[in-house]
């Protein structure tokens, strides 16, 4: 008979069968014993179980639009129910999210919701096919394994040329791609890229791991595709079309960037104006290293002559209305993390009460079942029919309240990705302090120098006939003053451009947070109605099958 | 029974427990309810009487009933002990309140248990006289000659066991019974899975609240960050969402009240039909060891007037005293088998009844929860239709 190690599988046979049993019950109205009129029962389980899989393609039938009640003929002016709309943000775009095996997660797509980008535009990243490969290495042992991704773009945009490309690329490519970013287009709100962190292989499995890190990367690049000035940027091109190797140069320590950007300096810092138009080959050169060598060489020796342990010198920002502006970042900030927290806690509660809704279904299917089985009298029979409605009506709201969830989820992902957005508002007003503090460093550095030279030529004016070594360290000096003055010019410039980026770019992401959060509350609103007025309904049947033991009307 | 008072009425008994009172202090403290009973049966005193009763005189009543009235399914208490901080609180001296009035009810309607004289004193007696009868319950008093007699049968019927080389106990095995046993212990696991979803079902319905209390509060503060009309929007989202956090939290209280209760209850109800099928084992036994024991006197009896013993008057006595015993034994046992019958076929009907309405007001309620709240999120359309075609 039944040892004991056979009881875990009869109990889970039988929880299978009762679960099976379950979707029979919820699916044919009238029996339990499962004589289902077949034609009708397939078609309701095909349906049942795609509206059952989170991930698979809604049906969006009706948009509250269609059914504007002003051109209904009736003249009873009833709200549009919205039992039969399932709402997506993105309805325009609800086709390109319906693809087999692409990740369900909210991307903002290049259909912008500012009405001054042309509808026309459009570019669709996709990162599938993680591989593993290998580092050719010289060793016996072989080089280290990582993995690839293949990153597939299609775009109508003319700068890109080819409509379709596909490129294999590793994580360390787009760290690459971000730190070039980061330098091309400081003062900008650059979406931050995925952590470098590698989980813990107790934490995840590997897969997993690979799994996750493979959604984060085509969000990023979604977002990057999506950022008006970006998505045209070389550095992005490059990353997407090129085939082979990854011709950018990767971020290396400042020192070997000091001793190569030291050779080009003077062309550098006399180059062409601002940091508009660069041809694509010096992109893909070590550039701009003249630049950063020289704000970090003087911030280097700032903190030196300060002190040794000294922190870098703290800039000094006189714009207030920044400071208010980086203030308020801060404000809006805090509260998206903490609304991002609650919204978690929301959906883990609309989790679980789908979970518990349906546990409580099955329950009562067994009881039914039990009932019908044992049953002696009519009175148990009868017992079993209600509990067979309430039953179902469980399971149904069960899975309503699972399917509100995902779609919740969507909806309020909105505050997970603004907070990737304020640290990129982080980033760029970073950029602006420090573009300040190179100003103010050159500045006081040119100060100190003009003290020396004055101090110099006021000791060498004592000496009549002049002192040769002096006069020679004072033509050093006037020497190096120009260059620091020219330098200081270019820092003043390259601050004012950061500037500018700075506050288009945080008007932009202005805007666009509010359409964006504007879209998120629609939806989530929009489906706490649809869903609620579906639960409702489940429940309503379920109150009139039961009608019989309505005593409202009977209390005293 | 008609009532010398008005002929033409139907006898009726009700009672109601009512208007909870704490009294008492500290350790000592205790709720008691005023129990209101009318009726126009001739044995009670009066149409309408009202008297304070506490908790532990409900018990007494039951223990009494249990006592009398073997093989009748007396209904079932709410449990005495509780949490200690939850014990005065509003809902649960409600929902006691209530548990207890339906159990005096399901008394008062029952065809035997209505008659009990029992239930006349703990609907009648003053409050000196109860409280009189119940310290008599919890004294030396406690053990009755009959549960004395008990234990001296308890102890011959192993001697006539280890005398008859009988090893295994006696045990009533008819097919019926067998199945009413095995249905009766299967649904009580049923049950009880049941009742822990329901009660865990509560439980979600107040998280899913406080969530979206705390969700509505920080959607506000983030809205204060935000300039309009982006701000204001987020505001009203936040306080619709207080509001459905409100709804959420009075349905929860409904689905204990309502739901979770009657399934608690119904579990009670089970327990006690295992205690009665106790009784009826205890009964079975007795019943058929004092048969024996009967039949080895009468066998002795016969033994000894063929010797023409002078022990035979002696012996006589005692068989017929055995006699009696085993027939009253008899007698007590179907009287339990024939209550069990017909407690089955009410117990069955009245289940029926009292989980149709369950059922039917959890769906109800959870009907209204979903129509409030759709209500309540729809109100904010028009606002953010108008604002995101802006």
């Amino acid at each position: 008979m039944m040892g004991s190690e056979n009881a875990d599988v009869f109990e889970e046979t039988n929880l299978n069968a009762a679960k099976e049993e379950m979707e029979n019950l919820v699916l044919n109205g009238s029996d339990v014993n499962g004589d289902s009129s077949n034609s009708a029962y397939r078609s309701a389980m095909s349906t049942l179980s795609n509206v059952h899989d989170p991930l698979s393609p809604l049906p969006t039938v009706l948009t509250p639009a269609d059914s504007d009640p002003l051109t209904a003929p009736s003249s009873y002016i009833e709200p549009p129910s919205y039992a039969d709309v399932i709402f997506s943000p993105f309805d325009e775009t609800s086709d390109s999210e319906i693809n087999g095996g692409e990740d369900s997660s909210l991307s903002p797509d290049s259909l912008s919701r500012s009405p001054s980008s042309s509808s026309s535009d459009y570019i669709k990243i996709t990162v599938s096919n993680p591989q593993k490969e290998q580092e050719t290495s010289n060793s016996i042992v072989g080089g280290n394994t990582y993995i690839t991704y293949q990153i597939t773009t299609r775009t109508n945009l003319p700068d890109f040329g080819v409509s379709e490309s596909s490129v294999r690329r590793r994580f360390r490519d787009v760290v690459t791609l971000a730190d070039r970013l980061a330098e091309s287009y400081r003062g900008f709100c650059i979406p931050p890229r995925p952590d470098k962190s590698v989980v813990e292989s107790q934490v995840m499995q590997k897969q997993e791991f690979v799994e996750q890190r493979r959604v984060a990367l085509e969000k990023y690049l979604r977002r990057l595709s999506a950022h008006p000035v970006i998505r045209k940027s070389d550095e992005l091109k490059v990353f997407l079309q090129v085939q082979g190797k990854l011709p950018l140069p990767m971020s290396t320590d400042v020192a070997s960037r000091m001793l190569d950007g030291a050779v080009k300096l003077p062309k550098q810092l006399f180059g062409e104006g601002g940091a508009s138009a660069v041809p694509v080959h010096e992109v893909v050169q070590p550039a701009r290293g003249g630049r950063d060598l020289l704000r970090l060489f003087k911030e280097l020796r700032q903190s030196v002559s300060n002190d040794w342990g000294g922190s870098k010198p703290a800039v000094v920002e006189e714009d207030k209305e920044f400071l208010e502006k980086k203030e308020k970042m801060l404000d809006l900030e805090q509260q998206i993390i903490n609304s991002s927290q609650q919204a978690e806690s929301l959906v883990k509660a609309q989790q679980d009460m789908g979970e518990t809704m349906g546990e409580l279904g099955l329950a009562f299917i067994k009881l039914t079942k039990f009932e019908n089985e044992e049953a002696v009298f009519n009175s148990q029979r009868t017992r079993a029919t209600d509990m067979k409605n309430l039953a179902t009506a469980a399971v149904k709201a069960s899975r309503f309240y699972r399917e509100l969830n995902s779609q919740t989820v969507k909806h309020l992902d909105t505050l997970h990705e603004y907070l990737g957005m304020m640290m990129a508002v982080q980033g760029a007003f970073a950029d602006r302090s420090s573009a300040l503090l190179t100003v103010q460093t050159l500045l006081s550095e040119l100060s100190s120098l003009q003290a020396r030279a004055e101090k110099l030529e006021a000791a060498s004016s004592k000496v009549f006939g002049g002192d040769k070594s002096r006069i020679r360290k004072i033509e050093e000096l006037k020497e190096a003053i120009k260059v620091t003055e020219d330098a200081k010019n270019v820092a003043i410039r390259e601050y004012e451009r950061i500037k500018d980026n700075n506050r288009s770019e945080v008007e932009r992401l202005d805007g666009e947070r509010r359409a964006d959060f504007m879209n998120m509350m629609k939806g989530f609103v929009v489906n706490q109605v649809g869903y609620a007025e579906k639960i409702s309904n489940v429940w309503a049947k379920a109150a009139e099958e039961t009608s019989q033991y309505d005593r409202e009307k009977q209390s005293s | 029974m008609q009532s010398p008072r008005s002929p033409s009425s139907q006898p009726y008994l009700s009672a109601s427990v009512t208007d909870p009172v704490k009294l008492g202090n500290g350790v000592q403290a205790y709720i008691s309810y005023r129990v209101i009973t009318k009726t126009n049966l001739p044995e009670y005193q009066g149409p309408e009487k009202i008297v304070i009763r506490r908790y532990s005189d409900f018990v007494w009543l039951r223990d009494r009933l249990l006592d009398k009235y073997k093989g009748v399914f007396v209904p079932p208490l709410p449990e005495k002990s509780a949490v200690e901080k939850f014990r005065f609180s509003a809902e649960f001296i409600e929902m006691r309140r209530a548990a207890l009035d339906i159990f005096v009810n399901r008394i008062a309607s029952h065809p035997e248990l209505q008659q009990s004289e029992d239930l006349r004193t703990f609907l009648q007696a003053d409050e000196e006289t109860m409280e009189r009868f119940r310290f008599q319950e919890t004294g030396i008093f406690n053990k009755k000659p009959a549960d004395f007699m008990q234990m001296f049968r308890d102890v011959q019927s192993k001697v006539s066991d280890a005398v008859l080389g009988k090893e295994k106990p006696v045990e009533e095995t008819t097919p019926e019974y067998e199945k009413l046993k095995h249905y009766i212990f299967e649904l009580e696991n049923h049950l009880a899975e049941a009742q822990k979803h329901a009660y865990r079902l509560v439980k979600r319905h107040r998280e899913l609240g406080q969530s979206l209390l705390d969700f509505g509060k920080a959607v506000k503060l983030l809205g204060a960050c935000e300039g309009e009309p982006t701000g204001k929007l987020f505001s009203d989202l936040g306080t619709k969402s207080e509001l459905v956090s409100i709804k959420l939290q009075k349905e929860a209280q409904q689905v204990l009240m309502n739901f979770e209760e009657p399934l608690k209850d119904y579990v009670r109800y089970v327990q006690s039909i295992k205690a009665t099928i106790a009784e009826r084992a205890t009964a079975f036994k007795q019943h058929c060891e004092l048969a024996e024991t009967t039949k080895l006197k009468e066998i002795n009896l016969d033994k000894l007037m063929l010797t023409r013993s002078d022990k035979v008057g002696e012996a006589e006595i005692e068989y017929r005293e055995m006699k009696a015993e085993s027939e009253e034994a008899t007698i007590r046992f179907e009287r339990i088998v024939k209550r069990m019958n017909e407690e089955i076929v009410r117990f069955q009907e009245q289940k029926t009844e009292e989980m149709g309405v369950a059922f039917h007001q959890f769906a109800k309620g959870q009907a209204r929860l979903a129509n409030g709240i759709a209500d309540a999120w729809r109100a904010l359309l028009p606002k953010l239709e108008a604002a995101s075609s802006a």
